[in-house]
């Protein structure tokens, strides 16, 4: 990143510089300059075109916006971009390999585990973060490790179920 | 969000360095409740000082059997640390009982402790808040105070402390590690944050130019008899109504050292030394525990609409110190509370 900002090393406030992010987006190197106020969400959805990541509340408080961080789940809109330069970001565009579904996806459909649809980025991707915790065993505590992502369409046990069955499909290939 | 600046630290005297030259800066660490208020402009401030990659990461024990948990530490790394786990299995639960798995991946150690209220008042700028424009008034004692707290409130201010983390951490009789430009200090977790009185707009009693560094934790955990409960409106992600952290020495049947704190009810996260005195060296029942609840709310004081929360504080410590007694701490999954 660019170092023309001058914050705590001047008494004067000008005008913010806009800085160079350097970031790995689903595997590929990109480059954006962004105000520093520009959460990492905005930089994926209006400066990478990636708008598989939604944004919902903007709060930190429905899970719309998860995406991966260096392999943890995190909401994307109460992180600012500059502060990630350098980090590994998956988002649901990501999850995919050479044409075949994701386990996750694949379960999500398997199961009918959405309706309108706007929370499943959020949920699948914060799905695969659990899986890589390996906390979550039983239904109880997938519930409990999932409920940062709400469905308003209130499909939860459906969630569940999905999220089950990639668990169980992913413990089979490892 | 307004305007502002951004900039790194590359150590911590860098850091110190920084904030004293512009004191209307902020450190950033997690962010999740920074950037949040940003949003909200209840915080304004002309710059942020990145300090999420200082090396103030590591868990680790001390000389005397303790642990010291760096400042960015993230609270999912610090509730499945094996270290917590197995030692400190109240810290944990409270940490887990808190946030989502998404937040609590971002939130650091240091930052829990600086969270703010989460009074509907103080978010919305529309509204008076002594806390967020000293002097304008406190639309909560007249308003809608449902959440608010019932101990060591004061005219200016009725607004809880939110965390779960330090109400263990208060309980578990944490010290809070700090630099600033005169060097370093120590403060007992009691000490660091501070009731209303007539100046709200101060949570804590951390200089503005001083940057948490620490944690630490003594060598006594309570690891067999603990238990955290949190009461709250939904059963997963949601702020406490009332919480209780509940942890105690049993010979026999008797009590030997008890700890007992709250989180939900006041200013900061609430200890009383009488209501502990109460329970050393008694017999470990539902009347010991009545008369501690008793003595901890003696001073209890509901508004409007939070009244509720003076018998819920007092059957949530039997309860609480019940599951402790007994060694059946209450689960963050299960939630039945039995």
């Amino acid at each position: 990143m660019t170092q023309a900002n001058t914050v705590g090393r001047a008494p004067t406030s000008p005008a913010p510089t806009k800085i160079l992010v350097a970031l790995d987006v689903n595997g590929r190197q990109r480059q954006l300059t962004v105000a520093p106020w520009t959460t990492l969400l905005d930089a994926l959805r209006d400066h990478l075109d990636l708008t598989g990541t939604k944004k919902g509340c903007d709060h930190g408080q429905c899970g719309a916006c998860t995406v991966l961080v260096d392999g943890r789940r995190i909401n994307s809109c109460l992180t600012l971009a500059v502060m990630k330069d350098g980090a590994k970001i998956t988002t649901v565009e990501g999850l995919a390999t050479e044409g075949a579904l994701h386990p996750l996806q694949q379960a999500f459909i398997d199961h009918d585990a959405f309706q309108c649809g706007y929370c499943t980025p959020g949920q699948i991707c914060s799905a695969a973060g659990l899986i890589a915790e390996g906390k979550a065993k039983s239904a109880d505590e997938i519930r409990e490790l999932m409920s940062g992502n709400i469905c308003r369409c209130g499909a939860y046990p459906n969630i569940v179920a999905a999220i089950q069955q990639a668990m169980g499909t992913m413990a089979g290939r490892s | 969000m307004i305007n502002f600046q951004y900039a790194r630290a590359n150590d911590v005297a860098d850091a110190v360095r920084m904030i004293a030259t512009d004191p209307t800066a902020k450190f950033i660490a997690g962010g999740t409740n920074l950037i949040d208020l940003m949003k909200e402009d209840v915080e304004r401030p002309s710059g942020l000082i990145d300090i999420s990659r200082l090396p103030l990461k590591g868990v680790e024990e001390t000389s005397d059997g303790g642990v010291r948990i760096g400042a960015l530490v993230p609270n999912s790394d610090l509730a499945w640390h094996p270290l917590i786990e197995q030692r400190y299995p109240l810290l944990r639960n409270a940490i887990l009982a808190g946030a989502s798995q998404q937040l609590r991946n971002m939130a650091s150690t240091g930052g829990n402790l600086l969270q703010r209220t989460r009074c509907a008042y103080f978010y919305d700028i529309a509204t008076p808040c002594n806390k967020r424009e000293p002097g304008s008034g406190c639309s909560a004692i007249g308003g809608i105070n449902r959440i608010h707290a019932i101990l060591g409130t004061s005219e200016s201010c009725i607004a809880t402390h939110p965390s779960d983390m330090c109400v263990a951490l208060a309980a578990l009789d944490a010290k809070v590690h700090v630099t600033g430009p005169a060097g370093e200090r120590v403060l007992a977790f009691t000490d660091f944050h501070r009731l209303p009185d007539s100046s709200p707009q101060t949570d804590t009693n951390l200089h503005p130019n001083e940057l948490i560094t620490a944690v630490e934790l003594p060598a006594k955990g309570f690891p067999a008899n603990y238990s955290y409960l949190k009461i709250r409106d939904r059963l997963s992600y949601a702020f406490a109504l009332v919480s209780i952290a509940a942890a105690m020495e049993l010979e026999g049947g008797t009590i030997g050292e008890a700890r007992l704190a709250l989180g939900g009810v006041a200013h900061k996260p609430w200890r009383d030394s009488a209501a502990e005195s109460a329970l050393r060296g008694q017999p470990a029942n539902q009347t010991t525990f009545e008369q501690a609840a008793d003595i901890l709310l003696r001073d209890a004081r509901g508004y409007e609409h939070n009244t509720f929360k003076i018998d819920l504080a007092r059957r949530g410590i039997v309860r609480t110190l019940t599951q402790a007694a007994q060694a059946t701490p209450q689960s963050q999954s299960d939630k039945k509370i039995r």
